[in-house]
């Protein structure tokens, strides 16, 4: 079918055209041409999307934001967001096509048929109601069993989750659960009511690696105990490594490959899931991680012919031209590329790279002693220590309340409650940063976790990066404007992009900006806070390989806080392990990764999510 | 010019800002082809020669009305924007110094509030003689202070713990700078919906204390003055009465729909 949007014009029918064959699926889920287009203009969000969940079997959909993949899982309800509406397809559940049925039948399926875990479970559940409480209403919705008997029900899907039913937890309102605890309520009440099909969002984001780990593990063995089919949504291929029994991979609304899991990681036939594999960081070895150029297309501004071809490295004007149909190339391995066959090998050792020797010779220029923080009469950082040679990555880990950020923001003078010694070039520091002199200022800079608020919507990008130089004197007028240019040149930024504000930029455009308007002070010291946690991997890869040309061409020194180990082991020298403010374990990133001392950090390695 | 369009599709921001500008034209420009002078004479008291009769000094009505605005509608402009810039001064700097200065701005802030806005003014006006016309732009602007210091406080809070103003004083720029720059920029769309509340009711409130005996020139044509002095030939004469009330209306619902406008595109992002 041609990637035109001419078809889709959506029509007050909310379905498709009848299909032959779309009965009759049996258990699981069967999703055949599904199509779902924004109401307005009719362009597609989705299209061309078929999926098959069995029984029992975890699906892993990944794709970077604006891929569609939680428009493709939100289907499986036959629920489309505010402005998009399934214009065409079925969704096959148990024998219906739910995409057929009036809403009341559907209602009925949704919860009991076909459940949904959100991003969000915080904001799933009701806050003003009790744990035993929002269980026990969801089997009395589904008329199901006596009063006693919903309780034990509601007590024992609590206990396959791994919480306990007692009393005491079920009188729990949501804001008395920690995170992980919150997520595993909503997966034992997704099970609760014996669903066939499971829809997970993103259930994971925002967790700790161990809880995350918790979670994964029992979402595989609620699927497996109760035959399942899970569509599992994510942005992460390592989460769906260890997880999933099937992946696709999406790309521009549409499924690029899909394949069995060892065939996807062993052989990827997709030039866009190599290049993803590419940019993911492993844990057992250093990468030279690349990104992919370019960004994601949205709606509307997806190219002709192959949607990624203006972004592969494999391209021919063939590409640009024809829109690759899916070919079988393995067992059950589908891949939409026309010359997948043409492809050269390829290895997920590919880019991997020695780790860092440790350097007999440092140049120490930030030596931090006895530093202790306080959040008001409460001390959240105990007693750390750095020494952050010239020209070398120090990496804070650590899960978060580990004091990691508290630290950092410490050193960079944006918390004034704290004791201690910052020294800086063989001087003392000020604690806050209007403390400090104005040469001190330059040397530290400091680079925010979200680019979404941490430029200024109102000012343009030239009066963004042009702002240090005016202020520390380094330039100014058309000369501020020049160097300008050249650092959005050297975070891979046109000099189109000088007028603009940061509304028309992307994430990882933005953090680009964020990083120019730091190298714009000539610091010797970059403070990088979670720079890469709200980025897609693939922009991650390229902010990654940006800050160690920075390293080696500029010999800029980073304190790089993360809470990603396999990150560390791409990018840092040496790494601090923090546990509750303070540092268990500290080293050159090699030895502590190959021969982790603690417990902690045992733990924390044996629960990160990785490919290899 | 194109951050304006988002406005000129609002069809609140459309009619309030058309109706605005045509009542403010009328004051403004009334004067030059009113029938008759505002101290004109044309007749005997509360008859209904003309087009809307005369008033209680046998005045020409709708001469009366077209002079009137132009005080009342200058003095409240004037009023308005110093409420807003001192309010704003004080809302901004309380959220932003935060601790005991945010206290014990808001505190005193809270004390003002507690008189009703015209009690105020009539304290103040009540002592002086013959107040001149900047009298009333300093009380009815002193008057709406709190108030808007009140809504810019609580835009302000949203937008001063946002990293970009950190990452501002991580580089060392002065306060002024952060407050200017970095902050007010942020806050426009909220405080222009607040300023065209502040107009509705600054009209109000001069149309209130000319009524009460309180215009600038007590001779001069004054909407609110008019309502004072024609009300006892209220069955008699209405006109004297309904056109300067019909005026001050139509003006406050359009001040009202502008900021109704301004709220609503920013609500949506319009900012």
């Amino acid at each position: 079918m041609p990637a035109t949007a001419a078809e889709g014009a959506p029509s007050d029918d909310q379905h498709g055209p009848d299909r032959p064959g779309s009965h009759g699926a049996g258990t699981g889920a069967r999703v055949t041409d599904l199509r779902v287009a924004l109401t307005g203009s009719g362009i597609d969000v989705v299209d061309d999307i078929d999926l098959v969940l069995e029984p029992g079997e975890i699906v892993g959909l990944v794709g970077e934001s604006g891929s569609g993949k939680t428009t493709v899982g939100t289907a499986l309800l036959a629920y489309s967001r505010a402005g998009a509406r399934i214009t065409q397809g079925a969704v096959d559940i148990d024998g219906h096509d739910l995409l057929r049925l009036d809403l009341g039948a559907v209602r009925a399926m949704r919860g009991r048929r076909v459940a949904y875990v959100p991003q969000d479970p915080g904001a799933a559940l009701n806050p003003a109601i009790r744990i035993g409480r929002q269980m026990v209403e969801l089997l009395e919705l589904a008329k199901e069993g006596s009063a006693a008997d919903r309780l034990a029900r509601a007590r024992a899907g609590l206990a396959e989750v791994g919480l306990p039913g007692d009393e005491e937890f079920l009188a729990r309102y949501p804001h008395q659960l920690s995170g992980g605890q919150v997520q595993r309520v909503a997966l034992a009440m997704a099970f609760l009511p014996r669903p066939k099909v499971l829809v997970l969002d993103e259930p994971t984001t925002g967790l700790d690696v161990t809880t995350q780990n918790l979670v994964l593990r029992t979402v595989k063995d609620l699927c497996a105990a109760h035959d399942v089919a899970a569509l599992y949504v994510t942005h992460d291929l390592a989460v769906v490594a260890n997880l999933a029994d099937r992946v696709a991979v999406m790309y521009a609304g549409r499924i690029a490959e899909i394949g069995p899991r060892e065939e996807i990681f062993a052989r990827p036939a997709h030039p866009y899931t190599r290049a993803l594999l590419d940019a993911i960081p492993h844990l057992s070895s250093a990468r030279a991680l690349a990104g992919i150029p370019g960004s994601t297309p949205g709606p509307g501004r997806r190219p002709q012919g192959c949607r990624f071809h203006d972004r592969c490295a494999y391209a021919t004007d063939e590409c640009a031209r024809v829109d690759p149909p899916p070919e079988t190339v393995g067992p059950a391995h589908v891949v939409r590329c026309l010359h997948h066959a043409e492809l050269p090998p390829w290895s997920i050792d590919t880019g991997d790279i020695a780790d860092t020797a440790p350097s007999a010779q440092r140049d120490v220029v930030l030596r931090v002693e006895h530093l202790d923080v306080f959040y008001g009469r409460t001390q959240v950082v105990f007693d750390v220590n750095v020494d952050l040679a010239r020209a070398e990555v120090l990496a804070f880990v650590g899960e978060s309340g580990s004091g990691k950020t508290t630290t950092a923001r410490a050193i960079g003078g944006l918390s004034r409650q704290w004791t201690g010694r910052v020294e800086l070039g063989g001087h003392e520091l000020a604690r806050g940063a209007r403390g400090r002199s104005a040469a001190d200022r330059k040397r530290i800079q400091y680079i925010f976790q979200n680019p979404y608020l941490s430029l200024n919507p109102r000012l343009t990008i030239e009066q963004i990066v042009t702002r240090p130089m005016e202020l520390f004197g380094i330039a100014k007028g058309k000369a501020a404007t020049d160097r300008a240019v050249e650092l959005l040149d050297a975070v891979a930024l046109g000099p189109t992009v000088l007028t603009y504000r940061t509304n028309r930029l992307s994430g990882g455009e933005r953090q680009r900006v964020a990083i120019a308007r730091a190298l714009a002070a000539e610091p010797d010291v970059l403070v990088c806070d979670e720079i890469t946690s709200a980025l897609d991997v693939s922009v991650q890869g390229s902010i990654v390989a940006l800050l160690d040309r920075l390293k080696r061409e500029r010999g800029i020194s980073m304190l790089f806080v993360t809470h990603n180990l396999a990150l560390v082991r791409s990018i840092a020298d040496r790494v601090q392990v923090l546990q509750r403010g303070r540092v268990v374990e500290q080293g050159f990133v090699v030895e502590v990764m190959e021969n982790p001392q603690e417990d902690y950090t045992k733990t924390l390695l044996a629960n990160t999510p990785t490919l290899r | 010019m194109t951050a304006l369009l988002p406005y000129l599709r609002s069809r609140r921001f459309v009619v309030g800002l058309v109706v605005t500008l045509a009542v403010a034209l009328l004051a403004v420009t009334g004067p030059s082809f009113a029938p008759h002078g505002q101290n004109d004479i044309v007749g005997r008291p509360f008859t209904t020669d003309g087009a809307f009769g005369t008033d209680y000094l046998g005045q020409d009505v709708l001469s009366r009305v077209l002079a009137g605005g132009r005080s009342i509608l200058l003095v409240s402009l004037l009023a308005t924007i110093l409420g807003m810039v001192l309010g704003v001064l004080i809302g901004v700097v309380a959220a932003y110094a935060g601790g005991w200065i945010d206290e014990a701005l808001m505190r005193l802030n809270d004390v003002v509030l507690a008189f009703p806005q015209i009690l105020l003014a009539l304290l103040v006006l009540t002592a002086i003689s013959e107040p001149a016309w900047w009298v009333i732009v300093l009380l009815v602007g002193f008057s709406h202070a709190p108030r808007v210091a009140r809504v810019a406080r609580g835009v302000a809070l949203g937008i001063v713990p946002r990293d970009f103003v950190t990452a501002a004083e991580a580089l060392g720029e002065s306060r002024a700078r952060v407050l200017l720059a970095e902050v007010l920029p942020n806050m426009t769309a909220p405080l222009l919906a607040e300023a065209g509340l502040r107009l509705t009711y600054s009209i109000g409130m001069v149309a209130g204390i000319g009524f009460l005996g309180f215009a600038t020139n007590p001779g001069a044509a004054d909407w609110g003055q008019m309502i004072n002095e024609n009300r006892l030939a209220l069955l008699v004469q209405p006109w004297a009465v309904v056109l300067p009330v019909l005026v001050i209306g139509v003006f406050t619902i359009g001040t009202n729909l502008l900021a109704d406008g301004v709220a609503q595109v920013a609500g949506k992002g319009g900012q």
